[in-house]
């Protein structure tokens, strides 16, 4: 990814070059054009485009946002209301990540989901430890992991 | 505009008080560490985040000055407060603190074997 970033940049700087033009507009006009060119030789690259990878973070990111919503309006309504009636507990959670940056930003995400929190990751680093608010909650937890942030996670990563 | 633009900044600024109130109420309500800590880690990110945010934009409407230093702010609240959550927890565990009395499951139990045995008479 970053080979085709530099790639492209080299291209925008030819099109200045060529187009006698050293500013920013024509900065982006080439960096567009140099997209559409690597865009059409993306088959010679050894990885896909990037554009693609750059969605999927933006992906990642706007799941990160929701997700701070939603964990904060669900310990709202824990903690707001009347009586407490709360089973915590820990559960183990196997991850099929394995870079460290991957299992990084997976436990950070963890962490800001409704009602987790992430305790220890074991240290062949596949078992992941979390403390949740609501045991009951924790196979739906479990599965929305699964579901959305290791998927978004692999995609980034691919 | 000039209108419209400050009810959004004095929204943006309330709400992210008063989640940080809840969140303190739910560092005082709850039972054990852990789940306190549930609390402090999350609501004190996004009412501290959407305090920050609201002072960005109140700066760039009313004064027209694009404040990065509030941006990279609200970034490493985000980066920081879930790794300060996690450690702490796990600084707890490990040294000894209980779970609450209505825990149902404890896979962790018994994973580290560095788990220092305190006194009776221990404060922990």
């Amino acid at each position: 990814m970053a080979f085709q970033i530099l790639l492209n940049v080299f291209l925008a700087f030819c099109w200045m070059f060529l187009s006698n033009d050293a500013s920013a507009a024509g900065f982006i006009t080439g960096f567009i054009l140099g997209m559409i060119s690597l865009f059409f030789f993306r088959r010679f690259l050894a990885h896909p485009f990037y554009l693609w990878k750059i969605f999927s973070i933006i992906k990642l990111f706007l799941i990160f946002i929701r997700e701070l919503y939603l964990a904060n309006v669900s310990v709202l309504k824990t903690v707001l209301s009347p009586k407490l009636d709360i089973k915590p507990g820990i559960f183990a959670f196997k991850t099929e990540l394995t870079k460290d940056w991957e299992i990084t930003l997976l436990s950070l995400l963890i962490t800001l989901t409704p009602g987790t929190l992430v305790m220890d990751i074991s240290d062949d680093r596949t078992i992941l430890y979390i403390h949740a608010m609501d045991i009951e909650d924790a196979e739906k937890a479990i599965f929305d992991i699964r579901e959305s942030f290791e998927k978004a996670i692999q995609e980034v990563s691919r | 505009m000039i209108v419209i633009a400050k009810i959004a900044v004095a929204i943006l600024i309330l709400m992210g008080a008063l989640i940080c109130l809840a969140a303190s109420f739910g560092t005082l309500r709850l039972p054990d560490m852990y789940t306190r800590s549930h609390a402090a880690s999350k609501g004190s990110t996004l009412g501290v985040n959407m305090i920050l945010l609201g002072v960005f934009f109140f700066l760039w409407f009313i004064t027209g000055e694009i404040s990065a230093k509030i941006l990279l702010g609200i970034f490493f609240i985000f980066i920081t407060s879930p790794v300060g959550g996690h450690l702490i927890c796990r600084a707890a565990y490990n040294s000894g603190v209980k779970l609450d009395e209505r825990s149902v499951q404890d896979d962790y139990n018994g994973i580290r074997n560095f788990v220092i045995k305190r006194k009776e008479d221990s404060y922990l």
